[in-house]
């Protein structure tokens, strides 16, 4: 599909060989530590490099249920690879893409995949199958509980499934990962919306224990005068996923917002046609929240960036949006932490676009009666238990502090699914 | 510049390095390019009766991306037609006088056999005779090669049969298929022989291929015992130069040797002749790259020569035979412990491993308020490169407790990082052999050991 296909191929079986034979198998290595979920990756790289491809992936299984995902998602250069010892003279392993290699196998033959274990008779509830519910899901059966997941959505992966655009991971890769954790016995039900179709009181009655990962709602309102012609850049993303034409995608198109999700958008109006792309932001490059790899990835792709810019209202003619009109601003260091953007009076300007995107993050989770929250985030203590015992929460609703990322959401479901399991057989796992 | 030329048992050569006697030099076109591309000299692959080859002669020992660390044949002498070699040999000779030209040769071991062989080499001009005594395979089960090589008695007959006719230097080529290879090379000597060279290729099995459960190479599902060559049995080669450069009887003799074996860079080259070789000869990197390596052959070695101020081959040949010694030699006394550079460690651990797991447990992990640490100790919730290379301890040697064995040195992927550095032991030089004779108690008992190493305080944990 149109240029937005998975952008980096397979390593051939040589390829992977000769990269895994780079690793030096370090001990207590640091991208192990580095990773989130603290895969052995010596060993699971080792492993290739023998041939053992199955037991490859089991290393990976063992640490990171949603290995494939993560293998294309991750941010590896502020991880794992970020951390290895050859990165600082040489070139790091490609560890991620190893990792990919193993995870392939694994999904393709299907060999070295996790197992259930025997059945416990406890039954937990999960909320939400994004990264952290499935992985919770997942590592719970794993472990012999009875786990069904509840889904408002008629699709499982949560935001693998919606919101990764393709270049980085195809539908099919998180679609089989859902199949995977429903193979170990998790019963997925979707179209059922959590606080409208079932309430908190009922999951607990029903259930041993609750994980609720409901990840994070809609782009935020900006609050400007046409902001109903605004397009929600999450639902943008998304049906580039899923609708086979993709998202219509006008010739000039403003972005609004310099985070990841704006460098997503802007990447695929591009390369779905967009004449001219810009991002307009208030801040400067300095304090982009994006990844360093992504703002350089976004130059070459030819995306403009207007910085020091604030939208103030969206010009519309006839019915339709003919451009943005912005402001200037300056950056005034006021106190400690980033300078804060100020107007600059009279500045005011218009850059013509015929489509803008708003991508400045996600509505926080809503609230739940009972459940207490942390700067909205749902607050859980170090077991990822909420303020509502026998209720665990993880992934984006708790993310309340560093930034959110699928292979964080993945070990939140580890935790939280050892701290259940342990608080229902009274044993460590 | 350095002169490399070389006067091998009368045979002159340009420079020390020539074709082994294998598929390198198996026909007059490849030798003639060969020589164009520098190389000082050729054997000749064997020539002798007729043969017959299988296909799928050779494994390869591979080691991660490094390809053909060894390879291992199944291949016999020349297949082609004797006639033929020798003509190709004589018109070669012809077109090249300055190079070393030498045929190995292989027959039936009778009398008649060598004596018809060896006129027909002489008849080509060719300038040596190399005698295979070595070939391990094939050759060996009709009674030739490593038949003859491994049973002194034969070596020296069929070599005194040779220089009965020969008037060319005879070079006797050993196999090292042999527990004391002196053996073979004292009857070469007796039998009067010119010069030796070694080794042949060595004995052995490549692997099995686990999708089919044959031998590699398979011949139809078969498979046997190949010789093994290639930088991998540099090691085994030195080692046997080394056994007849340290032979009183050779030694006398004064008999030139041709070193070979694992030669793939001028270094391995250079090695050979600081351990008395004064030809060495190449096959398996030949195999490997072609021709061409001999560029930085020369080129390294003529360069490293004026380095070190030696103007010729002679200069430096044997220059590191005096330092081999037997264990009971050695100084107990010295000490050496390794000590790590902490600007060029990149903290991969392998030393911390390898020492705490299979050596003497002296390597710490210190964090960085100086303190020791587990491995694994960090926080399992963080996480990030910055937390993982930030936090992460940093291997440090507690000298007192290192035995100084070397293998965290061996282990260290990073150049230069780890060094043994020479540390005062605060005792009296003294070996075994003087200590075992001085005191013999402690040579044979626990007790006397344990009151001597007390004396002396030498602490083993
Ligand atoms: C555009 C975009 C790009 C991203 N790119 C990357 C990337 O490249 N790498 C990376 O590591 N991270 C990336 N992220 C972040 C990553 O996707 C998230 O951190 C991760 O998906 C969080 O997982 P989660 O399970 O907590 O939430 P989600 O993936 O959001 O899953 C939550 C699930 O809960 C369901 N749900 C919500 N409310 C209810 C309810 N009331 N009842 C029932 N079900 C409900 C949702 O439908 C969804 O399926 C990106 C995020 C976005 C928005
Ligand atoms: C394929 C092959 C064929 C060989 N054939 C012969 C041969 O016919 N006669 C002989 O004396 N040695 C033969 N050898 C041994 C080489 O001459 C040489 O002794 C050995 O390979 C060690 O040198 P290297 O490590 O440089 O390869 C052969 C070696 C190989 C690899
Ligand atoms: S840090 Fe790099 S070299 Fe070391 S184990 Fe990890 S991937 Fe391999
Ligand atoms: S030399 Fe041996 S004992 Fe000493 S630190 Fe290295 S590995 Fe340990
Ligand atoms: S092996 Fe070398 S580089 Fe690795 S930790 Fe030890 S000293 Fe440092």
């Amino acid at each position: 599909m149109n240029g937005l296909t998975e952008s980096l191929p397979p390593l051939s079986a040589h390829e992977a060989a000769v990269e895994a034979s780079r690793c030096l198998f370090c001990y207590d290595a640091p991208c192990t530590h580095a990773c989130p979920t603290h895969i052995d990756i010596a060993q699971f790289i080792k492993k290739i490099s023998t041939g053992n491809l199955t037991g490859s992936a089991r290393t990976i299984f063992d640490s990171n249920l949603l290995g494939a995902t993560c293998a294309r998602v991750c941010p590896v250069q502020e991880l794992c690879e970020g951390a290895c010892v050859l990165g600082s003279e040489h070139k790091p392993i490609a560890i991620g893409r190893l990792q990919r290699h193993a995870m392939d196998h694994a999904y393709q033959t299907g060999q070295g995949l996790a197992i259930a274990g025997t059945p416990t008779g406890f039954h937990v509830a999960v909320v939400g199958a994004g990264p952290a519910g499935l992985s919770c899901a997942g590592e719970l059966a794993k472990r012999g509980h009875a786990v069904t997941i509840y889904e408002k959505r008629d699709l499982g992966g949560g935001l693998s499934t919606y919101g990764i655009i393709a270049l980085r991971e195809p539908v099919g890769v998180a679609l089989a990962e859902v199949e995977m954790i429903r193979n170990l016995g998790v019963r997925l039900q979707t179209g059922v919306e959590f606080g409208c179709d079932i309430s908190l009181d009922t999951l607990i009655g029903d259930h041993s224990a609750v994980f609720l990962s409901l990840g994070l709602g809609k782009t935020p309102a900006l609050g400007i005068p046409g902001e109903e012609h605004l397009v929600d850049g999450i639902e943008f993303i998304e049906q580039s996923k899923t609708a086979p034409a993709g998202p219509p995608v006008g010739r000039e198109v403003l972005v609004i917002g310099a985070g990841n999700t704006a460098i997503d958008c802007a990447t695929i109006a591009k390369r779905l046609g967009a004449a001219r792309v810009t991002m307009i932001y208030r801040r400067t490059a300095a304090e982009m929240t994006a990844y360093a790899h992504e703002y350089a990835f976004i130059q070459n792709e030819g995306v403009q960036l207007e910085f020091l810019t604030q939208p103030v209202a969206v010009v519309i003619e006839d019915g339709r949006v003919t451009g943005l009109r912005c402001r200037r601003m300056s950056l005034v260091q006021t106190g400690p932490g980033r300078p804060t953007p100020e107007p600059i009076p009279g500045s005011e300007f218009i850059i013509p676009a015929d489509q803008i995107v708003k991508a400045i993050g996600q509505e926080k989770p809503p609230a739940f009666n009972g459940i207490e929250t942390d700067r909205g985030f749902l607050r859980v203590n170090d077991s990822l238990e909420t303020s509502v015992a026998g209720v665990y929460a993880g992934g984006d609703c708790i993310r309340a502090r560093g930034s959110a990322s699928t292979v964080m959401a993945v070990q939140d479901g580890k935790r939280a699914a050892a701290a259940i399991d342990k608080a229902l057989t009274g044993t460590r796992s | 510049m350095a002169d490399l030329s070389i006067n091998f048992a009368g045979i002159k050569s340009p420079n020390p390095f020539w074709l082994a006697s294998a598929p390198p030099a198996n026909s007059g076109a490849q030798v003639h390019r060969a020589f164009e591309a520098g190389w000082g000299g050729a054997v000749w692959k064997t020539i002798g009766g007729p043969v017959l080859n299988v296909s799928n002669r050779y494994g390869a020992w591979h080691s991660g991306s490094q390809r053909m660390l060894a390879i291992n044949n199944i291949e016999l002498i020349s297949d082609r037609p004797l006639e033929i070699n020798l003509a190709e040999i004589r018109d070669l000779k012809r077109n090249w006088p300055d190079r070393a030209v030498i045929v190995s040769a292989m027959v039936e071991s009778k009398p008649e056999a060598w004596r018809t062989i060896v006129r027909q080499i002489e008849d080509t001009g060719a300038d040596g005779l190399e005698l295979n005594y070595g070939c391990p395979h094939g050759m060996s089960e009709r009674g030739m090669g490593a038949a003859v090589g491994q049973v002194p008695e034969y070596c020296q007959q069929i070599t005194a049969w040779v220089k009965e006719v020969s008037k060319l230097p005879v070079i006797v080529k050993l196999t090292p298929n042999v527990t004391n290879i002196v053996l073979p090379a004292r009857a070469a000597l007796a039998g009067g022989a010119d010069a030796l060279s070694l080794i042949n290729t060595v004995n052995s099995i490549i692997g099995i291929d686990l999708d089919t459960l044959e031998l590699t190479p398979s011949v139809g599902g078969k498979g046997g015992h190949g010789g093994y060559a290639g930088p991998a049995v540099k090691p085994i080669a030195l080692n046997l130069l080394v056994a007849l450069a340290t032979d009183p009887e050779l030694a006398k003799s004064g008999l030139p040797i041709s070193g070979m074996g694992g030669i793939a860079t001028w270094r391995d080259a250079a090695e050979f002749l600081l351990l008395g070789a004064t030809s060495l000869q190449v096959c398996t990197t030949v195999m490997h790259y072609g021709f061409r390596v001999v560029e930085d052959l020369i080129d390294g070695l003529s360069n490293w020569m004026d380095e070190k101020g030696f103007r010729t081959i002679e200069d430096l040949r044997g220059k590191s035979v005096h330092r081999i010694s037997d264990f009971g030699n050695f100084d107990l006394s010295f000490r050496a412990v390794a000590r790590i550079d902490q600007n060029r460690c990149i903290k991969c651990n392998l030393c911390y491993v390898a020492c705490n797991d299979t050596a003497h447990q002296c390597i710490d992990l210190i964090d960085s308020t100086g303190k020791p640490v587990q491995p694994h100790a960090w926080d399992l919730a963080s996480n990030g490169k910055h937390e993982a290379t930030g936090t992460r301890p940093r291997p440090e040697v507690r000298e007192a407790d290192c035995v100084g064995c070397r293998l965290c040195y061996n282990v260290c992927p990073v150049e230069k990082c780890i060094e043994m550095v020479e540390v005062p032991s605060g005792r009296e030089s003294i070996t075994w052999a003087q200590l075992a004779q001085a005191e013999p108690a402690v040579a044979e008992d626990w007790d006397a050991m344990k009151k001597y190493r007390d004396e002396q305080c030498i602490h083993i944990h």
